[in-house]
């Protein structure tokens, strides 16, 4: 008897336990019947125009950022090829030789000077301190002359090209060493007529 | 005006003071040595001049301009005399002078200036003879101590350092330079400062006219250097350019006028060189090339005293050096020995006005010195200089000073070098420096 009830107990207990470990079936919420509602739509006619406006305006913002920076990075190109154009060229003393750094220098100018046809330019020619005023004049009138032969050498029309010596009235640097009277050994450029567009 | 002998006995001493005014120095410059009155003094010693002090109101400036005078004429040592301010044992006006006095203080002459209704007389004395040697009375006009007043009275010192020692002196004269981008003139003993240009253009390497009613100068502009000319005395038409149509952007520079005052030559550079070129100083002419460089410079002409000849500097042969040629450039030939590869650079001569002597500066090693050579002589050039830069020396008309620029003092001045003694003066202290300078001939002579 006593075992029958142990048999009881024991199938109750594994009853219990197999029910506790048996899952829970998934509840199903059901979907409702209609879609909750957009927010009230408020935007009438003018609304909407308002609304294209806006877009059209983000448009034309963005559009005009992109044409600033267009013309951003064509103005820095037009200065890229100004300072190019007028990049000040040096000489060796008592020399108008056209030296190495020089003539790389020239050479950027060229393109320059292709591109732009209405350009027009002045070329000064300089001395340091030193050697006889009279002299320096002269020396300065070869330099810039040597200056001009060479652009026009490369195809550059002469009546573009005009020239001026300042001796060592005009120095770049004060002083009397060899360091200013390198910088100051030199021909310059200046824009007569004309502007500086980029090469295309 | 010529001043006749007063005393033919004196003719004895004028051969001691021909020795003395020689002072045994490598090349005396005088070329007369004719002496007008006779003075006794050491062999070998310039003779000592004393200034008794002046009566009048300007008694003082002008017995400190005839003793500057003298004193920067370098014939004549100048007494200082304070001691005889001092000496009441003298009164010229009543012909009592301490003739030992004036001995012992190293006086061979006294002057005595007084001042008259319409100007000054002066009395030269001879101290070892106590007698009165010459006298002249000297119209002085215009207002005292203005700029023509003191012309008048450096006149009268010139007169008197003639009769002193047989030749003029120098200090009725101006110089030109430029300062600043300016043409200047200052009186030669360093007073009366004027600026004859404007700022603008700026201005530089001025030049006399023989008779120095005219200057030419070189402006520049950023088309180029221009030669211009400027009447000084309000005679012509003021200033015009000495050519009416110059070559856009081509450099004109160092003008020098013809000693007949006729043609200015001046250097010219275009694209293919620099050259001199002579242009009519009073019709606007085509002007005419004299140099043919071919792509090299020619620079810094300058007359020989009877416009035959012309100098200037040339770097055809490689290193800058001085050519002579005839004046219409034929004939040149190098003034300077030249050895290959000699990186020398001899430039802006100057002729002296009695044809003895060309002076020029020359950088060698770094420096500029002021040297001269004499034409036609293959002697070395004599070396004045070696102080700092020196540049630009212009001769003085007595041919025996030299106005030239010079960094000694710190800035670029002018100085005046004596080339027989070689001492030297500063002539300007502008807050600008001073370059160029160009000494005029004598501006008046009594």
């Amino acid at each position: 008897m006593r075992s029958i009830h142990r048999g009881i107990a024991l199938a109750l207990i594994a009853g219990i336990g197999m029910s506790a470990c048996k899952k829970k079936p998934e509840t199903v919420v059901p979907p409702p019947n209609n879609p909750p509602p957009p927010p009230a739509e408020t935007c009438d006619a003018a609304c909407r125009q308002r609304r294209a406006d806006s877009i059209a305006a983000a448009n034309a913002e963005r559009d005009r950022l992109a044409r600033e920076a267009a013309e951003r990075e064509r103005l820095a190109a037009a200065d890229r090829a100004k300072n190019a154009l007028l990049a000040t060229i040096y000489f060796d003393y008592d020399a108008s030789d056209i030296r190495g750094d020089a003539r790389s220098a020239l050479d950027q100018k060229l393109p320059i000077l292709r591109a732009n046809s209405g350009l027009q330019i002045r070329i000064s020619g300089h001395a340091d301190e030193r050697g006889s005023d009279q002299y320096n004049d002269a020396l300065g009138q070869r330099r810039a002359a040597s200056t001009k032969r060479y652009l026009t050498d490369n195809g550059i029309d002469a009546a573009r090209i005009s020239i001026v010596s300042y001796g060592e009235q005009k120095p770049a640097m004060t002083g009397s060493d060899e360091n200013a009277w390198a910088r100051n050994r030199r021909a310059e450029f200046e824009i007569t007529a004309g502007s500086v567009a980029p090469p295309q | 005006m010529r001043l006749s002998v007063r005393r033919p006995g004196a003719l004895a001493l004028m051969a001691a003071l021909a020795f003395v005014l020689r002072g045994g120095v490598a090349h005396a410059q005088d070329s007369s040595l004719t002496v007008r009155i006779g003075l006794t003094y050491a062999p070998g010693t310039k003779p000592g001049v004393l200034v008794l002090p002046v009566n009048g109101d300007n008694g003082d400036s002008i017995r400190a301009i005839l003793q500057r005078d003298f004193d920067h004429g370098d014939r004549v040592n100048v007494i200082a005399g304070e001691s005889i301010v001092m000496d009441t044992t003298a009164d010229g006006s009543r012909g009592q002078y301490n003739y030992p006095l004036y001995a012992r203080l190293g006086a061979a002459a006294m002057v005595q200036v007084t001042a008259t209704g319409n100007g000054l007389h002066v009395a030269v004395h001879d101290v070892r003879t106590q007698r009165v040697e010459r006298v002249k009375d000297f119209v002085i006009a215009g207002a005292p101590l203005s700029p023509d007043w003191r012309q008048q009275v450096h006149a009268m010192s010139d007169a008197i350092e003639f009769w002193l020692t047989g030749v003029r002196g120098i200090a009725a004269s101006r110089i030109l330079y430029s300062s600043g981008g300016r043409i200047f003139q200052i009186d030669s003993d360093g007073a009366n400062v004027v600026a004859l240009t404007s700022n603008s253009p700026p201005a530089f390497y001025p030049a006399w006219h023989p008779r120095a009613t005219r200057i030419a100068y070189a402006v520049m502009t950023d088309d180029g250097m221009r030669i211009m000319l400027r009447d000084l005395n309000g005679e012509g038409n003021g200033t015009r350019p000495l050519v009416s149509r110059v070559p856009a952007g081509s450099m004109n520079n160092a003008p020098t006028f013809s000693p007949d005052g006729e043609t200015v030559l001046y250097a010219n550079g275009l694209e293919n060189g620099t050259d001199i070129f002579a242009a009519s100083a009073a019709a606007n002419e085509p002007p005419r090339r004299v140099t043919v460089s071919r792509g090299f410079i020619s620079v810094s002409p300058a007359y020989s005293p009877d416009g035959r000849r012309i100098v200037y500097a040339s770097d055809k042969a490689g290193g800058l050096a001085l050519y002579v040629a005839d004046a219409d450039g034929t004939n040149a030939e190098a003034l300077t020995p030249f050895n290959y590869g000699d990186r020398t650079q001899r430039s802006d001569p100057s002729w002296s006005p009695d044809g003895r002597f060309i002076a020029f500066q020359a950088e060698i090693d770094g420096g500029v010195q002021i040297y001269t050579v004499r034409p036609g002589d293959r002697a070395a050039p004599r070396q004045y200089t070696n102080e700092g830069r020196n540049e630009d020396p212009s001769w003085s008309p007595d041919s025996r000073h030299l106005v030239f620029t010079s960094n000694r003092s710190g800035s670029m001045q002018l100085w005046v070098l004596d080339v027989e003694s070689a001492r030297v003066r500063q002539l300007t202290h502008a807050a600008s420096g001073a370059k160029a300078g160009a000494w005029s001939p004598r501006l008046v002579s009594y």
